[in-house]
Protein backbone atom coordinates (compact mmCIF):
# COMPACT_ATOMS: atom_id res chain seq x y z
CA UNK A 1 0.00 0.00 0.00
CA UNK A 2 2.86 2.34 0.90
CA UNK A 3 6.42 1.51 -0.04
CA UNK A 4 9.41 3.80 0.18
CA UNK A 5 12.96 3.02 -0.89
CA UNK A 6 15.93 4.90 0.53
CA UNK A 7 13.66 7.89 1.10
CA UNK A 8 15.61 10.89 2.36
CA UNK A 9 14.91 14.53 3.04
CA UNK A 10 17.42 17.20 3.90
CA UNK A 11 16.60 20.75 4.95
CA UNK A 12 19.91 22.44 4.27
CA UNK A 13 22.40 20.84 6.61
CA UNK A 14 19.78 18.99 8.63
CA UNK A 15 18.82 15.47 7.58
CA UNK A 16 15.16 15.14 8.63
CA UNK A 17 14.57 11.69 7.10
CA UNK A 18 17.43 9.32 6.27
CA UNK A 19 17.11 6.42 3.88
CA UNK A 20 13.76 5.11 5.08
CA UNK A 21 12.38 1.84 3.63
CA UNK A 22 8.77 1.88 4.74
CA UNK A 23 6.55 -1.10 3.98
CA UNK A 24 2.84 -0.78 4.75
CA UNK A 25 0.78 -3.69 3.43
CA UNK A 26 -2.85 -3.62 2.40
CA UNK A 27 -5.12 -4.14 5.41
CA UNK A 28 -2.48 -3.10 7.94
CA UNK A 29 -3.03 -0.88 10.91
CA UNK A 30 0.44 0.55 10.86
CA UNK A 31 1.71 2.72 13.69
CA UNK A 32 4.71 4.94 13.12
CA UNK A 33 6.31 5.80 16.43
CA UNK A 34 9.13 8.12 17.26
CA UNK A 35 10.09 10.92 19.60
CA UNK A 36 9.25 14.52 18.73
CA UNK A 37 11.47 15.72 15.93
CA UNK A 38 12.29 12.22 14.70
CA UNK A 39 10.96 12.96 11.20
CA UNK A 40 7.43 11.50 11.41
CA UNK A 41 5.69 14.58 10.08
CA UNK A 42 8.22 15.14 7.29
CA UNK A 43 7.77 11.50 6.25
CA UNK A 44 3.96 11.81 6.26
CA UNK A 45 4.15 15.02 4.22
CA UNK A 46 6.37 13.35 1.64
CA UNK A 47 3.85 10.52 1.25
CA UNK A 48 1.18 13.14 0.46
CA UNK A 49 3.29 15.16 -1.96
CA UNK A 50 3.47 18.23 0.27
CA UNK A 51 7.21 17.99 0.86
CA UNK A 52 9.48 16.88 -1.95
CA UNK A 53 12.02 14.14 -1.19
CA UNK A 54 15.71 14.90 -1.62
CA UNK A 55 16.29 11.34 -2.84
CA UNK A 56 14.62 7.95 -2.82
CA UNK A 57 11.30 6.64 -4.09
CA UNK A 58 7.73 6.57 -2.86
CA UNK A 59 4.95 4.29 -4.09
CA UNK A 60 1.41 4.60 -2.78
CA UNK A 61 -1.13 2.03 -4.03
CA UNK A 62 1.43 0.90 -6.56
CA UNK A 63 1.86 4.35 -8.16
CA UNK A 64 4.83 6.63 -7.89
CA UNK A 65 4.35 9.72 -5.75
CA UNK A 66 4.24 12.65 -6.10
CA UNK A 67 4.08 12.15 -9.90
CA UNK A 68 0.71 10.36 -9.80
CA UNK A 69 -0.83 12.45 -7.02
CA UNK A 70 -3.93 13.14 -9.12
CA UNK A 71 -4.79 9.43 -9.29
CA UNK A 72 -3.56 8.37 -5.86
CA UNK A 73 -4.61 11.11 -3.43
CA UNK A 74 -8.37 11.04 -4.14
CA UNK A 75 -8.31 7.54 -2.60
CA UNK A 76 -6.40 8.71 0.46
CA UNK A 77 -7.86 10.43 3.50
CA UNK A 78 -5.38 12.44 5.53
CA UNK A 79 -5.09 14.20 8.84
CA UNK A 80 -1.85 16.17 8.86
CA UNK A 81 -0.83 17.44 12.29
CA UNK A 82 -3.63 19.69 13.52
CA UNK A 83 -6.97 19.71 11.72
CA UNK A 84 -7.79 22.90 9.81
CA UNK A 85 -11.04 24.49 8.68
CA UNK A 86 -12.49 27.84 7.68
CA UNK A 87 -13.68 29.12 11.07
CA UNK A 88 -16.58 31.31 9.90
CA UNK A 89 -18.19 28.43 7.98
CA UNK A 90 -20.12 25.49 9.39
CA UNK A 91 -18.70 21.98 9.50
CA UNK A 92 -20.98 21.01 6.61
CA UNK A 93 -19.86 23.97 4.49
CA UNK A 94 -16.23 23.15 5.24
CA UNK A 95 -16.67 19.52 4.24
CA UNK A 96 -18.50 20.55 1.06
CA UNK A 97 -15.63 22.88 0.11
CA UNK A 98 -12.96 20.26 0.78
CA UNK A 99 -14.96 17.68 -1.14
CA UNK A 100 -15.37 20.02 -4.11
CA UNK A 101 -11.64 20.79 -4.19
CA UNK A 102 -9.55 18.41 -6.21
CA UNK A 103 -9.94 16.45 -9.46
CA UNK A 104 -13.56 16.59 -10.52
CA UNK A 105 -14.14 12.97 -11.37
CA UNK A 106 -12.91 11.82 -7.96
CA UNK A 107 -15.88 13.16 -6.04
CA UNK A 108 -18.63 14.95 -7.87
CA UNK A 109 -21.57 16.82 -6.52
CA UNK A 110 -23.84 13.78 -6.58
CA UNK A 111 -24.12 12.15 -3.23
CA UNK A 112 -22.04 14.83 -1.58
CA UNK A 113 -24.68 15.75 0.96
CA UNK A 114 -25.12 12.07 1.80
CA UNK A 115 -21.39 11.54 2.19
CA UNK A 116 -21.16 14.61 4.45
CA UNK A 117 -23.96 13.18 6.62
CA UNK A 118 -22.16 9.84 6.81
CA UNK A 119 -18.80 11.36 7.69
CA UNK A 120 -20.28 13.58 10.42
CA UNK A 121 -22.19 10.59 11.80
CA UNK A 122 -19.03 8.45 11.82
CA UNK A 123 -17.08 10.95 13.91
CA UNK A 124 -19.99 11.84 16.20
CA UNK A 125 -20.64 15.40 15.02
CA UNK A 126 -24.01 14.78 13.37
CA UNK A 127 -25.86 17.09 15.76
CA UNK A 128 -23.61 20.14 15.37
CA UNK A 129 -22.82 20.06 11.65
CA UNK A 130 -24.46 23.43 11.01
CA UNK A 131 -22.62 25.36 13.69
CA UNK A 132 -19.69 27.58 12.64
CA UNK A 133 -16.39 25.85 13.29
CA UNK A 134 -15.14 28.79 15.36
CA UNK A 135 -17.52 27.66 18.13
CA UNK A 136 -15.99 24.16 18.21
CA UNK A 137 -13.82 22.78 21.00
CA UNK A 138 -10.39 21.30 20.30
CA UNK A 139 -11.78 17.77 20.34
CA UNK A 140 -14.63 18.69 17.97
CA UNK A 141 -12.15 20.20 15.54
CA UNK A 142 -10.13 17.00 15.67
CA UNK A 143 -13.30 15.02 14.89
CA UNK A 144 -14.06 17.37 12.02
CA UNK A 145 -10.54 16.81 10.68
CA UNK A 146 -11.26 13.07 10.73
CA UNK A 147 -14.57 13.63 8.95
CA UNK A 148 -12.74 15.54 6.22
CA UNK A 149 -10.37 12.59 5.85
CA UNK A 150 -13.29 10.16 5.57
CA UNK A 151 -15.57 12.07 3.26
CA UNK A 152 -14.39 10.44 0.04
CA UNK A 153 -14.51 6.95 1.54
CA UNK A 154 -10.78 6.42 1.13
CA UNK A 155 -8.93 3.09 0.74
CA UNK A 156 -6.03 4.43 2.74
CA UNK A 157 -6.05 6.66 5.81
CA UNK A 158 -2.91 8.59 6.69
CA UNK A 159 -3.31 10.07 10.15
CA UNK A 160 -0.62 12.19 11.75
CA UNK A 161 -1.13 12.28 15.54
CA UNK A 162 -4.87 11.54 15.33
CA UNK A 163 -5.38 11.45 19.11
CA UNK A 164 -4.29 15.05 19.72
CA UNK A 165 -6.84 17.11 21.61
CA UNK A 166 -9.19 14.18 22.25
CA UNK A 167 -10.38 13.32 25.75
CA UNK A 168 -10.32 9.68 26.94
CA UNK A 169 -13.75 9.02 25.49
CA UNK A 170 -12.71 10.65 22.22
CA UNK A 171 -9.64 8.43 22.07
CA UNK A 172 -11.79 5.34 22.60
CA UNK A 173 -14.24 6.49 19.89
CA UNK A 174 -11.30 7.05 17.57
CA UNK A 175 -9.90 3.60 18.25
CA UNK A 176 -13.27 1.96 17.58
CA UNK A 177 -13.72 4.01 14.42
CA UNK A 178 -10.29 3.06 13.09
CA UNK A 179 -10.72 -0.62 13.89
CA UNK A 180 -14.18 -0.58 12.27
CA UNK A 181 -12.91 1.09 9.09
CA UNK A 182 -9.94 -1.26 8.98
CA UNK A 183 -12.16 -4.33 9.22
CA UNK A 184 -14.14 -3.00 6.25
CA UNK A 185 -10.95 -2.93 4.21
CA UNK A 186 -9.36 0.46 4.83
CA UNK A 187 -5.61 0.41 5.37
CA UNK A 188 -4.58 2.73 8.20
CA UNK A 189 -1.19 4.38 8.57
CA UNK A 190 -0.89 6.54 11.66
CA UNK A 191 1.93 8.32 13.37
CA UNK A 192 2.03 8.98 17.06
CA UNK A 193 4.33 9.51 19.96
CA UNK A 194 1.84 7.85 22.29
CA UNK A 195 3.00 4.27 22.74
CA UNK A 196 -0.14 3.14 24.50
CA UNK A 197 -2.33 4.36 21.68
CA UNK A 198 -0.31 2.47 19.08
CA UNK A 199 -0.03 -0.65 21.23
CA UNK A 200 -3.81 -0.91 21.55
CA UNK A 201 -4.56 -0.06 17.96
CA UNK A 202 -1.91 -1.22 15.54
CA UNK A 203 -0.93 -4.52 14.00
CA UNK A 204 2.40 -3.33 12.64
CA UNK A 205 4.83 -0.89 14.16
CA UNK A 206 7.62 1.20 12.72
CA UNK A 207 9.95 3.26 14.87
CA UNK A 208 11.65 6.36 13.60
CA UNK A 209 14.64 7.78 15.44
CA UNK A 210 16.61 10.82 14.28
CA UNK A 211 15.23 10.30 10.76
CA UNK A 212 16.07 6.59 10.51
CA UNK A 213 13.58 3.72 10.56
CA UNK A 214 15.25 1.71 13.32
CA UNK A 215 12.53 -0.90 13.65
CA UNK A 216 9.67 -2.23 11.54
CA UNK A 217 7.82 -5.37 12.50
CA UNK A 218 4.48 -6.84 13.43
CA UNK A 219 3.40 -5.99 16.95
CA UNK A 220 2.79 -9.66 17.75
CA UNK A 221 6.39 -10.51 16.83
CA UNK A 222 7.79 -7.61 18.85
CA UNK A 223 5.80 -8.71 21.83
CA UNK A 224 6.60 -12.43 21.50
CA UNK A 225 7.61 -14.17 24.75
CA UNK A 226 11.18 -13.39 25.71
CA UNK A 227 11.95 -16.88 27.05
CA UNK A 228 11.54 -15.63 30.61
CA UNK A 229 8.77 -16.12 33.12
CA UNK A 230 7.20 -13.51 35.33
CA UNK A 231 6.24 -14.89 38.71
CA UNK A 232 4.35 -13.25 41.57
CA UNK A 233 4.68 -15.20 44.79
CA UNK A 234 4.53 -14.56 48.56
CA UNK A 235 7.22 -17.21 48.96
CA UNK A 236 9.85 -15.38 46.92
CA UNK A 237 12.75 -16.29 49.20
CA UNK A 238 12.07 -20.00 48.95
CA UNK A 239 11.64 -19.77 45.17
CA UNK A 240 14.97 -17.99 44.85
CA UNK A 241 16.63 -20.69 46.89
CA UNK A 242 15.00 -23.44 44.86
CA UNK A 243 15.76 -21.95 41.43
CA UNK A 244 19.23 -20.76 42.32
CA UNK A 245 20.84 -19.03 39.33
CA UNK A 246 17.72 -18.95 37.17
CA UNK A 247 16.24 -15.87 38.86
CA UNK A 248 17.39 -12.89 36.87
CA UNK A 249 15.61 -10.07 38.67
CA UNK A 250 13.75 -9.64 41.91
CA UNK A 251 11.43 -6.84 42.88
CA UNK A 252 9.77 -7.71 46.21
CA UNK A 253 7.36 -10.56 45.45
CA UNK A 254 7.91 -10.35 41.69
CA UNK A 255 10.57 -12.48 40.09
CA UNK A 256 11.86 -12.69 36.53
CA UNK A 257 13.01 -16.23 35.86
CA UNK A 258 14.96 -17.64 32.90
CA UNK A 259 12.72 -20.57 31.96
CA UNK A 260 10.73 -21.56 28.85
CA UNK A 261 7.68 -23.37 30.30
CA UNK A 262 5.44 -21.44 32.71
CA UNK A 263 2.95 -24.30 33.23
CA UNK A 264 5.72 -26.77 34.04
CA UNK A 265 7.38 -24.35 36.46
CA UNK A 266 4.04 -23.68 38.13
CA UNK A 267 3.46 -27.42 38.69
CA UNK A 268 6.96 -27.74 40.13
CA UNK A 269 6.50 -24.83 42.55
CA UNK A 270 3.09 -25.98 43.74
CA UNK A 271 4.44 -29.53 44.09
CA UNK A 272 7.11 -28.12 46.40
CA UNK A 273 4.41 -26.45 48.53
CA UNK A 274 5.16 -22.90 47.33
CA UNK A 275 2.28 -20.49 46.76
CA UNK A 276 1.79 -18.70 43.45
CA UNK A 277 -0.26 -15.53 42.87
CA UNK A 278 0.41 -15.24 39.17
CA UNK A 279 2.69 -16.78 36.61
CA UNK A 280 3.10 -16.32 32.89
CA UNK A 281 5.49 -15.79 30.03
CA UNK A 282 7.28 -12.45 30.12
CA UNK A 283 6.65 -10.10 27.19
CA UNK A 284 8.35 -6.79 26.73
CA UNK A 285 6.04 -3.80 26.60
CA UNK A 286 6.10 -1.74 23.46
CA UNK A 287 7.69 0.98 25.55
CA UNK A 288 10.64 -1.25 26.36
CA UNK A 289 10.97 -2.27 22.72
CA UNK A 290 10.93 1.33 21.53
CA UNK A 291 13.20 2.76 24.19
CA UNK A 292 15.73 0.02 23.46
CA UNK A 293 16.10 1.16 19.86
CA UNK A 294 15.76 4.95 20.16
CA UNK A 295 17.95 7.70 21.52
CA UNK A 296 16.65 10.74 23.30
CA UNK A 297 14.11 12.96 21.54
CA UNK A 298 15.31 16.04 19.74
CA UNK A 299 13.63 18.30 22.28
CA UNK A 300 15.81 16.76 24.98
CA UNK A 301 18.49 19.44 25.10
CA UNK A 302 21.94 18.28 26.04
CA UNK A 303 21.43 14.74 24.82
CA UNK A 304 23.40 13.29 21.96
CA UNK A 305 23.17 15.30 18.79
CA UNK B 1 -11.31 24.70 -7.75
CA UNK B 2 -12.25 28.07 -9.22
CA UNK B 3 -15.79 27.57 -7.95
CA UNK B 4 -14.46 26.67 -4.50
CA UNK B 5 -12.38 29.85 -4.36
CA UNK B 6 -15.31 32.01 -5.45
CA UNK B 7 -17.53 30.44 -2.80
CA UNK B 8 -14.86 31.18 -0.21
CA UNK B 9 -14.65 34.79 -1.44
CA UNK B 10 -18.41 35.32 -1.38
CA UNK B 11 -18.97 33.65 1.99
CA UNK B 12 -16.19 35.52 3.73
CA UNK B 13 -17.49 38.46 5.79
CA UNK B 14 -14.29 40.39 5.09
CA UNK B 15 -15.19 40.67 1.40
CA UNK B 16 -18.41 42.52 2.12
CA UNK B 17 -17.09 44.62 4.99
CA UNK B 18 -14.16 45.94 2.94
CA UNK B 19 -16.45 46.51 -0.03
CA UNK B 20 -18.88 48.50 2.10
CA UNK B 21 -16.15 50.60 3.69
CA UNK B 22 -14.58 51.37 0.32
CA UNK B 23 -17.94 52.54 -1.02
CA UNK B 24 -18.66 54.47 2.16
CA UNK B 25 -15.81 56.96 1.78
CA UNK B 26 -17.10 58.55 -1.47
CA UNK B 27 -20.60 58.51 0.02
CA UNK B 28 -19.48 60.44 3.10
CA UNK B 29 -17.57 62.94 0.92
CA UNK B 30 -20.67 63.42 -1.26
CA UNK B 31 -22.86 64.06 1.77
CA UNK B 32 -20.50 66.75 3.05
CA UNK B 33 -20.27 68.44 -0.35
CA UNK B 34 -24.04 68.27 -0.89
CA UNK B 35 -24.75 69.78 2.52
CA UNK B 36 -22.10 72.50 2.52
CA UNK B 37 -21.74 73.13 -1.23
CA UNK B 38 -18.07 73.51 -0.48
CA UNK B 39 -16.01 71.65 -3.06
CA UNK B 40 -12.25 72.09 -3.35
CA UNK B 41 -11.29 75.00 -5.60
CA UNK B 42 -10.02 74.18 -9.10
CA UNK B 43 -6.57 72.63 -9.07
CA UNK B 44 -6.78 71.52 -5.47
CA UNK B 45 -8.01 68.39 -3.75
CA UNK B 46 -8.96 65.13 -5.35
CA UNK B 47 -9.50 65.00 -9.13
CA UNK B 48 -12.97 65.93 -10.47
CA UNK B 49 -14.22 66.90 -7.03
CA UNK B 50 -14.89 70.51 -7.93
CA UNK B 51 -16.94 69.63 -10.98
CA UNK B 52 -19.32 67.29 -9.17
CA UNK B 53 -21.24 70.19 -7.63
CA UNK B 54 -22.22 71.17 -11.13
CA UNK B 55 -22.95 67.67 -12.37
CA UNK B 56 -23.53 64.61 -10.17
CA UNK B 57 -23.01 62.28 -13.15
CA UNK B 58 -19.30 62.97 -12.85
CA UNK B 59 -19.23 61.69 -9.29
CA UNK B 60 -18.12 58.12 -10.22
CA UNK B 61 -14.89 59.57 -11.64
CA UNK B 62 -14.41 61.67 -8.51
CA UNK B 63 -15.12 58.63 -6.31
CA UNK B 64 -12.53 56.53 -8.13
CA UNK B 65 -9.99 59.30 -7.63
CA UNK B 66 -10.84 59.29 -3.89
CA UNK B 67 -10.38 55.55 -3.32
CA UNK B 68 -7.47 54.98 -5.71
CA UNK B 69 -4.56 56.24 -3.59
CA UNK B 70 -5.18 54.21 -0.43
CA UNK B 71 -8.44 52.25 -0.14
CA UNK B 72 -8.18 50.21 -3.35
CA UNK B 73 -4.50 49.25 -2.97
CA UNK B 74 -5.02 48.34 0.70
CA UNK B 75 -8.07 46.13 0.16
CA UNK B 76 -6.46 44.53 -2.88
CA UNK B 77 -3.21 43.85 -1.00
CA UNK B 78 -5.13 42.41 1.96
CA UNK B 79 -7.08 39.95 -0.19
CA UNK B 80 -4.17 38.99 -2.44
CA UNK B 81 -1.62 38.84 0.38
CA UNK B 82 -3.91 36.50 2.29
CA UNK B 83 -4.51 34.23 -0.72
CA UNK B 84 -1.82 31.61 -0.11
CA UNK B 85 -0.19 32.77 3.14
CA UNK B 86 -3.54 32.93 4.93
CA UNK B 87 -4.35 29.34 3.96
CA UNK B 88 -0.86 28.30 5.06
CA UNK B 89 -1.31 29.99 8.43
CA UNK B 90 -4.70 28.38 9.14
CA UNK B 91 -3.43 25.02 7.91
CA UNK B 92 -6.06 24.63 5.20
CA UNK B 93 -3.39 24.91 2.48
CA UNK B 94 -1.99 21.44 3.20
CA UNK B 95 -5.47 19.91 3.18
CA UNK B 96 -6.35 21.53 -0.15
CA UNK B 97 -3.10 20.31 -1.71
CA UNK B 98 -3.65 16.79 -0.33
CA UNK B 99 -7.11 16.54 -1.92
CA UNK B 100 -5.21 16.95 -4.32
CA UNK B 101 -5.48 20.39 -5.83
CA UNK B 102 -2.61 21.00 -8.25
CA UNK B 103 -0.44 23.88 -7.14
CA UNK B 104 -0.65 25.69 -10.47
CA UNK B 105 -4.39 25.23 -10.40
CA UNK B 106 -4.68 26.62 -6.89
CA UNK B 107 -2.62 29.67 -7.81
CA UNK B 108 -4.77 30.22 -10.89
CA UNK B 109 -7.96 29.91 -8.85
CA UNK B 110 -6.59 32.41 -6.34
CA UNK B 111 -5.73 34.81 -9.15
CA UNK B 112 -9.24 34.58 -10.57
CA UNK B 113 -10.75 35.05 -7.13
CA UNK B 114 -8.60 38.14 -6.46
CA UNK B 115 -9.40 39.56 -9.90
CA UNK B 116 -13.09 39.04 -9.26
CA UNK B 117 -12.77 40.88 -5.98
CA UNK B 118 -10.90 43.82 -7.55
CA UNK B 119 -13.44 44.20 -10.36
CA UNK B 120 -16.27 43.86 -7.84
CA UNK B 121 -14.90 46.67 -5.68
CA UNK B 122 -14.17 49.05 -8.55
CA UNK B 123 -17.58 48.48 -10.12
CA UNK B 124 -19.32 48.79 -6.75
CA UNK B 125 -17.59 52.11 -6.07
CA UNK B 126 -18.62 53.39 -9.50
CA UNK B 127 -22.23 52.27 -9.24
CA UNK B 128 -22.78 53.54 -5.70
CA UNK B 129 -21.01 56.79 -6.57
CA UNK B 130 -23.24 57.30 -9.59
CA UNK B 131 -26.33 56.77 -7.47
CA UNK B 132 -24.97 59.03 -4.74
CA UNK B 133 -23.94 61.70 -7.21
CA UNK B 134 -27.24 61.83 -9.04
CA UNK B 135 -29.32 61.70 -5.87
CA UNK B 136 -27.34 64.07 -3.67
CA UNK B 137 -25.64 66.38 -6.14
CA UNK B 138 -28.14 66.26 -8.98
CA UNK B 139 -27.56 65.99 -12.72
CA UNK B 140 -29.05 69.42 -13.46
CA UNK B 141 -26.06 71.58 -14.23
CA UNK B 142 -23.53 70.98 -16.93
CA UNK B 143 -19.93 70.74 -15.95
CA UNK B 144 -16.57 71.22 -17.52
CA UNK B 145 -13.83 69.34 -15.83
CA UNK B 146 -10.97 71.67 -16.38
CA UNK B 147 -9.13 72.97 -19.35
CA UNK B 148 -5.51 72.42 -18.43
CA UNK B 149 -3.86 69.70 -20.52
CA UNK B 150 -2.30 68.87 -17.13
CA UNK B 151 0.51 66.46 -16.70
CA UNK B 152 -1.13 63.12 -16.02
CA UNK B 153 0.63 62.99 -12.68
CA UNK B 154 -1.26 66.02 -11.41
CA UNK B 155 -4.87 66.29 -10.45
CA UNK B 156 -6.66 68.20 -13.18
CA UNK B 157 -8.22 71.53 -12.45
CA UNK B 158 -11.91 71.90 -12.97
CA UNK B 159 -14.30 74.58 -14.05
CA UNK B 160 -17.97 74.96 -14.84
CA UNK B 161 -18.87 75.40 -18.48
CA UNK B 162 -21.87 77.58 -19.38
CA UNK B 163 -24.67 75.18 -20.26
CA UNK B 164 -24.62 72.06 -22.47
CA UNK B 165 -23.60 68.47 -21.73
CA UNK B 166 -20.70 67.25 -19.62
CA UNK B 167 -17.51 68.76 -20.86
CA UNK B 168 -14.26 66.88 -21.21
CA UNK B 169 -11.02 67.98 -19.60
CA UNK B 170 -10.13 69.37 -23.02
CA UNK B 171 -13.21 71.60 -23.12
CA UNK B 172 -15.25 69.81 -25.74
CA UNK B 173 -18.67 68.42 -24.79
CA UNK B 174 -19.20 64.73 -24.02
CA UNK B 175 -22.52 62.98 -24.49
CA UNK B 176 -23.77 60.78 -21.64
CA UNK B 177 -22.96 57.70 -23.74
CA UNK B 178 -19.39 58.92 -24.20
CA UNK B 179 -19.17 59.57 -20.49
CA UNK B 180 -20.33 56.03 -19.78
CA UNK B 181 -17.78 54.59 -22.22
CA UNK B 182 -14.99 56.60 -20.72
CA UNK B 183 -15.97 55.69 -17.19
CA UNK B 184 -15.90 52.02 -18.27
CA UNK B 185 -12.43 52.59 -19.68
CA UNK B 186 -11.32 54.17 -16.42
CA UNK B 187 -12.75 51.23 -14.44
CA UNK B 188 -10.86 48.77 -16.62
CA UNK B 189 -7.62 50.73 -16.34
CA UNK B 190 -7.87 51.01 -12.55
CA UNK B 191 -8.72 47.31 -12.28
CA UNK B 192 -5.58 46.47 -14.28
CA UNK B 193 -3.51 48.78 -12.05
CA UNK B 194 -4.87 46.93 -9.01
CA UNK B 195 -3.98 43.60 -10.63
CA UNK B 196 -0.40 44.84 -10.57
CA UNK B 197 -0.76 45.35 -6.80
CA UNK B 198 -2.41 41.94 -6.50
CA UNK B 199 0.49 40.31 -8.36
CA UNK B 200 3.03 41.78 -5.92
CA UNK B 201 0.98 40.66 -2.92
CA UNK B 202 0.26 37.22 -4.38
CA UNK B 203 3.94 36.62 -5.06
CA UNK B 204 4.86 37.62 -1.49
CA UNK B 205 1.99 35.42 -0.30
CA UNK B 206 3.77 32.36 -1.73
CA UNK B 207 7.05 33.38 -0.07
CA UNK B 208 5.87 33.83 3.51
CA UNK B 209 3.24 32.11 5.62
CA UNK B 210 2.30 35.42 7.21
CA UNK B 211 -0.57 37.07 5.36
CA UNK B 212 0.19 40.31 7.16
CA UNK B 213 3.77 40.23 5.94
CA UNK B 214 2.69 39.71 2.33
CA UNK B 215 0.12 42.51 2.50
CA UNK B 216 2.41 45.02 4.15
CA UNK B 217 5.26 44.04 1.83
CA UNK B 218 3.13 44.86 -1.20
CA UNK B 219 2.04 48.17 0.34
CA UNK B 220 5.65 49.02 1.19
CA UNK B 221 6.55 48.44 -2.46
CA UNK B 222 3.79 50.86 -3.51
CA UNK B 223 4.87 53.52 -1.00
CA UNK B 224 8.45 53.20 -2.21
CA UNK B 225 7.25 53.60 -5.79
CA UNK B 226 5.20 56.69 -4.88
CA UNK B 227 8.22 58.29 -3.22
CA UNK B 228 10.48 57.59 -6.20
CA UNK B 229 7.85 58.89 -8.65
CA UNK B 230 8.11 62.35 -7.09
CA UNK B 231 11.91 62.32 -6.89
CA UNK B 232 13.58 64.06 -9.80
CA UNK B 233 16.86 62.26 -9.14
CA UNK B 234 15.11 58.95 -9.83
CA UNK B 235 13.82 60.04 -13.24
CA UNK B 236 15.73 57.22 -14.96
CA UNK B 237 13.66 54.48 -13.37
CA UNK B 238 10.36 56.32 -13.12
CA UNK B 239 8.81 54.90 -16.30
CA UNK B 240 9.15 51.40 -14.79
CA UNK B 241 7.62 52.09 -11.38
CA UNK B 242 4.28 50.38 -10.70
CA UNK B 243 2.48 53.57 -9.63
CA UNK B 244 3.96 55.87 -12.32
CA UNK B 245 0.91 55.73 -14.62
CA UNK B 246 -1.76 55.06 -11.98
CA UNK B 247 -3.45 58.40 -12.69
CA UNK B 248 -3.45 57.94 -16.47
CA UNK B 249 -7.12 56.87 -16.27
CA UNK B 250 -7.92 60.59 -16.04
CA UNK B 251 -6.85 60.81 -19.69
CA UNK B 252 -10.00 58.88 -20.62
CA UNK B 253 -11.85 62.11 -19.83
CA UNK B 254 -9.94 64.17 -22.39
CA UNK B 255 -11.21 64.62 -25.90
CA UNK B 256 -9.85 62.90 -27.87
CA UNK B 257 -8.70 60.32 -25.33
CA UNK B 258 -5.00 60.82 -24.62
CA UNK B 259 -3.80 57.25 -25.12
CA UNK B 260 -0.05 57.52 -24.62
CA UNK B 261 0.09 57.20 -20.84
CA UNK B 262 -2.87 54.83 -20.75
CA UNK B 263 -0.99 52.46 -23.07
CA UNK B 264 2.20 52.79 -21.07
CA UNK B 265 0.32 52.17 -17.83
CA UNK B 266 -1.31 49.02 -19.20
CA UNK B 267 2.03 47.84 -20.57
CA UNK B 268 3.92 48.28 -17.31
CA UNK B 269 1.16 46.56 -15.30
CA UNK B 270 1.16 43.66 -17.77
CA UNK B 271 4.90 43.24 -17.24
CA UNK B 272 4.52 43.29 -13.45
CA UNK B 273 1.65 40.80 -13.55
CA UNK B 274 3.45 38.36 -15.88
CA UNK B 275 6.83 38.52 -14.13
CA UNK B 276 5.48 38.35 -10.57
CA UNK B 277 2.95 35.62 -11.28
CA UNK B 278 5.70 33.67 -13.03
CA UNK B 279 7.87 34.07 -9.94
CA UNK B 280 4.94 33.12 -7.69
CA UNK B 281 4.34 29.99 -9.76
CA UNK B 282 8.01 29.00 -9.85
CA UNK B 283 8.28 29.43 -6.10
CA UNK B 284 5.00 27.83 -5.10
CA UNK B 285 5.14 24.80 -7.38
CA UNK B 286 8.53 23.69 -6.06
CA UNK B 287 8.08 24.65 -2.44
CA UNK B 288 7.96 22.26 0.51
CA UNK B 289 4.69 22.84 2.34
CA UNK B 290 5.74 22.66 5.97
CA UNK B 291 3.09 24.99 7.37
Amino acid sequence: MITTRALSKRYGAIAAVRSVDLDVREGDRYGLLGPNGSGKTTLVRMLLGLVYATSGEIEVMGRRMPRHAREVLPQVGALIEEPAAYPHLSARANLALFDAAGPRRSAGRRGRSRRIDDALEQVGLAGVGRRPVKTYSLGMRQRLGLAAALIRRPRLLILDEPGNGLDPRGIRDLRELIIGLNSSGVTVFLSSHLLGEVEQLCTTVGVLDAGRLVLQDELAALRAPTGQILLDTPDADQVCAMLNGQVEQRDGQRLLIRHADPAGLNARLVGAGLRVHAIGPHRRTLEEVVLAVTGTGSDHIGGRS
Amino acid sequence: MIGVELVKLVRRPRTWISLTLTCALPFVVAVFIAVTHLAPPPGQGSAFLYAVLANGALYPAAALALVLPVFLPVTTAVVAGDAIAGEAATGTLRYLLARPVGRTRLLLAKLISVTTYVVLVVVAVTVTAYATGVLLLGPSHAAAVGQSPADAGLAPTAGVAPGGAVTSLSGTPLSLLQLAERTAGAIAFIAVSMLGVAAIALFLSTVTSSALGATLGALAALVASEILVTLNAAAVIQPYLPTRYWLAWIDFFRDPIFWRNIDRGLGIQAVYVVVLLGAAWANFSTKDITA
